[in-house]
């Protein structure tokens, strides 16, 4: 039996005065990605469609090499920020959601090294 | 936790049936949950035919009607009649809305009439609202200042700032809006849901207010307001015409101001 009254149980732990700064870089790097995606749509029908050599000599241009970086930061980042708010929505059990955020804040990280060493790579290998 | 399936004791089974009277040539089944927390039972469903000649317009009076001529064991809240009160908030025909001003004429077909979604219910339609009012009371709804009221009136207001309380001081929390939205299901433990955001909007607008800052300090939470994901079932469901969704957008949007 819980003897705690309805108010001592709302009131919990108090705020956690945070919040809004993850709230507000969710809607900014989504705003980002309406530019950065119709430059995504470019890049992607030129990597299916133009020869390897064509592809690399295009994605030197530093307008490009930009774009690109900005991309991945700016999607996975995005990700990352929304799927941790879709597991505190759903997983109630504290450490099982603990556990579950960290997971894909450090997947999420490991994917922007990988797609930023692949693309430094192109670059400079060619 | 969200829960996608009913637990085993809340499946719903077939309840019994209420023909209406013969000679009736104008009738309409209502179909009502009912559970009674006497008996170990699985939540029914009874089936009224009601004679619409001798009925009243509102979904109220076809629920009084049950009570009064048919079944007087059937429960329910209502009081005011006239959707001031917010006792009567229901979910009718898969909706929530207050039956006290919902014309059965507004539907067709069969009728169905269920508590509130995804609260305890207490009763057959009656909900247990204690988390609710704690959280209405846990945003301290009643003005907050440190200057003493003036001695000869009044603390006053501009004829702007007080429109600033329009579309806020209406809602008569009935809890349709936070009971329609999923965030409020999955979270109602920790998340205070479009009703009580609304009305602690309602103090941050106040220009008699001067406890803003401590109240956004205390809305500042990953879950009490940034559980809101603009699903807007909130401002679909007010029976009253209200915008909840807006409120917290707004709300939001001081959060950000004083970054």
């Amino acid at each position: 039996m819980d003897y705690r009254s309805p108010l001592a149980k709302v009131r919990g732990l108090g705020s956690a005065k945070t919040g809004t700064s993850h709230w507000w870089m969710q809607r900014v790097s989504a705003v980002a990605l309406i530019p950065l995606s119709y430059w995504l749509m470019t890049f992607l029908t030129l990597s299916f469609h133009a020869p390897y050599q064509a592809m690399v000599a295009w994605l030197i241009a530093p307008v490009n090499t930009v774009c690109i970086i900005a991309w991945i930061l700016a999607a996975f980042y995005h990700a990352a920020l929304g799927l941790q708010v879709v597991i505190e929505d759903y997983v109630a059990a504290e450490g099982i959601k603990i556990i579950a955020v960290w997971t894909v804040n450090i997947s999420f990280f490991m994917l922007v090294l990988a797609a930023l060493v692949s693309v430094f790579r192109i670059l400079m290998i060619g | 936790m969200a829960e996608f399936t009913l637990p085993k004791n809340s499946k719903l089974i077939a309840g019994k049936t209420y023909k209406a009277p013969i000679g009736t040539s104008n009738s309409r089944q209502f179909e009502v949950y009912r559970w009674d927390p006497d008996n170990s039972e699985n939540p029914r469903i009874d089936s009224y035919e009601l004679d619409m000649d001798d009925c009243g317009p509102m979904v109220l009076d076809a629920i009084l009607k049950i009570k009064n001529d048919i079944d007087s064991t059937l429960t329910f809240r209502r009081s005011c009649r006239e959707g001031v009160c917010g006792s009567c908030a229901m979910m009718v025909n898969g909706k929530n809305t207050l039956a006290c001003t919902k014309a059965i004429d507004s539907y067709s077909g069969t009728i169905k009439v269920f508590p509130l979604p995804h609260m305890q219910v207490v009763k057959d339609l009656v909900a247990d609202m204690s988390n609710f009012y704690a959280q209405y009371a846990s945003i301290q709804p009643w003005i907050v200042t440190q200057t003493p009221a003036p001695a000869d009136r009044e603390r006053l207001q501009s004829k702007a700032d007080r429109e600033k309380l329009d579309g806020l001081y209406e809602c008569v929390l009935c809890a349709c809006c936070s009971t329609s939205c999923p965030s409020y299901w999955w979270n109602s433990e920790r998340y205070l849901g479009p009703a009580v955001l609304l009305q602690a909007y309602r103090w941050l607008v106040d220009s008699r207010d001067e406890n803003t800052g401590a109240r956004l300090d205390e809305l500042e939470d990953p879950f009490k307001l940034y559980r809101c994901h603009t699903i807007m079932n909130c401002t679909d469901t007010c029976p009253k015409g209200l915008n909840p969704a807006k409120a917290i957008a707004e709300t939001k949007k001081l959060l950000m101001q004083r970054k």
